[in-house]
Parts: structure tokens; C-alpha cells; sequence
């Protein structure tokens, strides 16, 4: 389970302190995929760094008793000069996972061939991404953050990536933060609305999807 | 409750081992790489580093008029500033290159700050370990009269450069002054660091005042060591601890602040 509770979170900028969430609470079971609709800065990509705790809440609480993946295809960590075999490793060690097993599997499933031993400086950006989305799945989660569609690659590998975490982990819990509508009715069984900094919550996709039009 | 927690403790030191541990591998990868000799360079670089200013240092007769051996003069007092000069240095500004890496939730400032710190001080101490025996092999250089107050000493100044590496590291996450001011106050702090003098070959007014700066007071008690009491020296253990208790102490309550603002990529 992961619980948020009562948090907020305000960024100091040049002009003062701007609250970009406002008392947001949200808790999400074992195996449940959880939509998060909003518009362009109502504080989705916030809400998903503090539930992956890259950053903390500035009030209020977020526990987990469950392991959370980091933003899913995240291509912001890795080190330009590393190969994406060092990059691998980093992440397994950092994580307790086996290094073994996680070789061969980002090797397939990346299609970088003799790239992975290559430093990522040298890497097109869809290759980047695809290093990115096969690391993300050497680790096993309990629960799958996932910022915006992922679309990464060509369709050939868009669908690979799909099967890869909609059916091969369907029993995992899910977070889909996005301003598209329809990938959050495709996955999710429960959707939230964040609007302005606070998140509202509905018992069904549909509700949320109404109010989400209803706001625009 | 009580169990769940020492639970939790022995769970994060064993997360917060392996990030450490992960760090380690990535900074000597990024640092060294694999070519030529790779990784030795955490040592080979302190090493050259040393053997250039004993080199030096015997040209310059330092110390002639006061019948020390320059080898030994050298090496006690450059290994020294090697050591709290590299770790404070490699903290200042870490954190900005590894802002990607704090998406990875167990990946913490403090975690940064110790996978550098650590490989600065295994390197400046391999490099005054293997020096050391190096010149006694050769005969360049008398064994130590007491190692294991050499050790104390050495101790004590790791325990300096880690307390003033975590204040530097996270005060320059803040403002970029502290960047620029770190670097004059090291160049000024090199003469004055006891490691081109010993204190009792100074006037008693000089000697009062140079007493205040913390790592005199190691390089003294580090010299106290290897040349016993062939050498008066002057050190104040109480004051050199307490000065580093208070910079271990702001450091890592400055580094706790540092993790609150920090705002990954």
C-alpha cells in the first residue's frame, strides 16, 4: 500500500513561495491502477516525484509498504560517459538486484546490440529511451509509476513495451499520471482529477473523465 | 515498536551500504575509467602528488636548519592537506552533477557526500601507507616511533575533512559564492596548515595564533607520531575534537537541509 497523506508541497521561487500541491490525499492497494488526469502544471510530475520519493513533502506524509519504481522510462539518471552496461549495473546495485538475470534481459529487450557497451553519450535519443524502459523493467516493483504515455520507439517496440507492462505485469499496481484521457480509461480501473494543486478523487474512470472535460 | 524499529534501522543501513557501494563503482568509473591503470589512480594520483612536493621540498632545504628529514617532513605534512583538501574539494559541488540519480529514491545527499568522501580518504591514506613503506624500505625515511598515535592523528583529521567536507558540499549547494571563497581560503590554508612548519620552530606570538587553525593541531600530533620525542610538539586534542564535533554536526544537519530542498532534473 501506498499512502499519501495530508501533503503539500511548495517550491520557493523567484517571486516567493508558489504551493504547488495542496492537501492531497490518495491511497493505493496492492495491484490497483490508479489514473491521475490533469492539465499542464497542475502538479502531476510533482506528485509522481514525491510519491517515488526523489523529493519529500514540505507537510504531510507518504508512506509505502510496498517498493515503488522510479518515473517509468526516465532517461534523466544516467551518466553520459558510463556505458549502458555500467548504467545497468548502477541501478541493480542501488536496488539489491541481481546483476546476473538483468543482463541478458536489457540486452534482448533493449535491442541496443553492441550499443549497451558503448557510453550513453554516443546513444540517439530513442535509444536513450529504450535503455531507459528496459531498465525500468530489470527490476521487479510492487507498484509501476508511469509519467505520461509511454511511447517509446517505433510501434514495433511501443507494442512490446505495452505487452511488457500491461499483461506481463497485470498484477502489479499502477500510477498513470497523463492529460490523455483515453490512455487512462484504457488502464486504469480508478481515476483522480488534479486541478490547481488539489486532487480529487472519484470512485469510477468515467466520473473522473467528466469532470476532467467538465473543468476545460 | 521498539523491534520494528531496529528493524527498519538494520534494513536502511543495508540500503544505504549498497547505494554507497553503487556510488563508489560509478564515481571511480566516471573518475577513472577503465583504461590504462583504472582505479589505482585514487592512489597513484595523491602519490605523484606527494613525491612532486619532497621532491621539491628537498630542493628548497625546508627544514634543513632545523635537522629534520625532508622525506618524512614532507610526507606527514602533504599527505595531511591531500587529505582534507581532496575530500572537501570532491564534496564541493556534488551534488548538482548527480541531481538524475535522486530519482532513485534511496539515493541521498548524505549518500553522495560519503561515496566521495570515502574514496578521497582510502586514497590520500593508501597513499601515505604505501609511501611510507616504500621510503623505510629504502631506507630514506626512519620507521615511526609510535604508529598507532600516527593512526589516532590520522584518524582525527579524517574525521576534520568529513565534518568540513558535508558543511562545504551542502553550504555550495546553496550559493556559488562558497565555490569560489572555498578555493582562495584553500590556497591560504596550504602555508598554514602546519604542513610546511612545525609549531615550535615559530615565535611564541605566531605559535598562538596558528594554534587555532584545527589541522595544525593533527599534522602536529600526526609528526608527534613518527618522530616522538625527538620533535617538541604542539597539539590540543580536546580542541581539535570539539572543532570537529561541531562541523560533524553542522554538516549533517546542513546536509538533512540540503535533502529537503534538493529538486531533482
Amino acid at each position: 500500500m501506498i499512502s499519501i497523506e495530508n501533503v503539500s508541497k511548495v517550491y520557493g521561487t523567484r517571486h516567493g513561495p508558489r504551493e504547488v500541491l495542496h492537501d492531497v490525499n490518495l491511497t493505493i492497494y496492492r495491484g490497483e491502477k490508479i489514473g491521475i488526469l490533469g492539465r499542464n502544471g497542475a502538479g502531476k510530475s510533482t506528485l509522481v516525484r514525491l510519491i517515488s520519493g526523489a523529493e519529500l513533502p514540505t507537510s504531510g506524509h507518504v508512506r509505502r509498504t510496498m517498493s515503488v519504481s522510479w518515473p517509468l522510462a526516465f532517461t534523466g539518471g544516467f551518466q553520459g560517459s558510463l556505458t549502458g552496461l555500467d548504467n545497468l549495473r548502477f541501478i541493480c546495485r542501488v536496488y539489491g538486484a541481481p546483476i546476473g538475470p538483468a543482463i541478458p534481459f536489457v540486452e534482448a529487450f533493449s535491442e541496443l546490440g553492441p550499443y549497451l557497451r558503448e557510453p550513453i553519450k554516443k546513444y540517439s535519443s530513442g535509444m536513450r529511451a529504450r535503455l531507459a524502459f528496459a531498465l525500468s523493467m530489470a527490476i521487479d516493483f510492487d507498484c509501476y509509476l508511469i509519467d505520461e504515455v509511454v511511447a517509446v520507439g517505433d510501434s514495433r517496440f511501443h507494442e512490446k513495451c505495452h505487452t511488457e507492462l500491461f499483461e506481463k505485469r497485470k498484477d502489479k499496481a499502477m500510477i498513470i499520471v497523463s492529460h490523455n484521457p483515453a490512455y487512462i480509461a484504457e488502464h486504469c480501473d480508478r481515476a483522480a482529477v488534479l486541478y490547481n494543486g488539489t486532487l480529487q478523487l472519484f470512485d469510477g474512470v468515467d466520473e473522473a473523465l467528466d469532470s476532467y472535460h467538465a473543468q476545460s | 515498536m521498539a523491534e520494528m524499529v531496529s528493524a527498519g534501522f538494520r534494513r536502511s543501513l543495508i540500503i544505504q551500504a549498497r547505494v554507497i557501494g553503487a556510488l563508489l563503482m560509478r564515481e571511480i568509473l566516471t573518475r577513472y575509467g577503465r583504461h590504462n591503470i583504472g582505479f589505482m589512480w585514487v592512489f597513484v594520483e595523491p602519490m605523484l602528488f606527494t613525491l612532486g612536493v619532497a621532491g621539491l621540498w628537498t630542493l628548497l632545504r625546508l627544514g634543513h636548519e632545523h635537522h629534520i628529514d625532508i622525506v618524512s617532513f614532507a610526507l606527514t605534512g602533504y599527505s595531511s592537506v591531500l587529505l582534507w583538501r581532496n575530500a572537501v574539494n570532491r564534496c564541493n559541488l556534488a551534488i548538482a552533477p548527480n541531481l538524475g540519480l535522486m530519482y532513485h529514491r534511496n539515493v541521498r545527499v548524505i549518500d553522495i557526500f560519503a561515496a566521495r568522501l570515502i574514496l578521497e580518504i582510502a586514497g590520500a591514506t593508501i597513499s601515505l601507507v604505501v609511501l611510507s613503506l616504500f621510503f623505510i624500505t629504502i631506507g630514506w625515511m626512519n620507521a615511526p616511533v609510535d604508529v598507532l598515535t600516527m593512526v589516532f592523528a590520522w584518524l582525527m583529521l579524517v574525521w576534520f575533512s568529513v565534518g568540513l567536507g558535508l558543511v562545504i558540499g551542502s553550504v555550495s549547494e546553496r550559493s556559488e559564492v562558497v565555490d569560489r571563497v572555498w578555493h582562495t581560503i584553500t590556497y591560504l590554508m596550504f602555508p598554514l596548515s602546519g604542513a610546511v612548519f612545525m609549531i615550535d620552530w615559530l615565535p611564541r606570538a605566531l605559535q598562538e595564533i596558528l594554534l587555532w587553525v584545527p589541522m595544525v593541531h593533527g599534522v602536529e600530533m600526526l609528526r608527534h607520531g613518527y618522530y616522538g620525542e625527538w620533535v617538541t610538539t604542539h597539539y590540543n586534542l580536546i580542541y581539535f575534537a570539539s572543532v570537529n564535533l561541531v562541523l560533524m554536526l553542522v554538516g549533517l544537519i546542513l546536509a538533512r537541509q540540503t535533502q529537503l530542498r534538493v529538486e531533482p532534473e
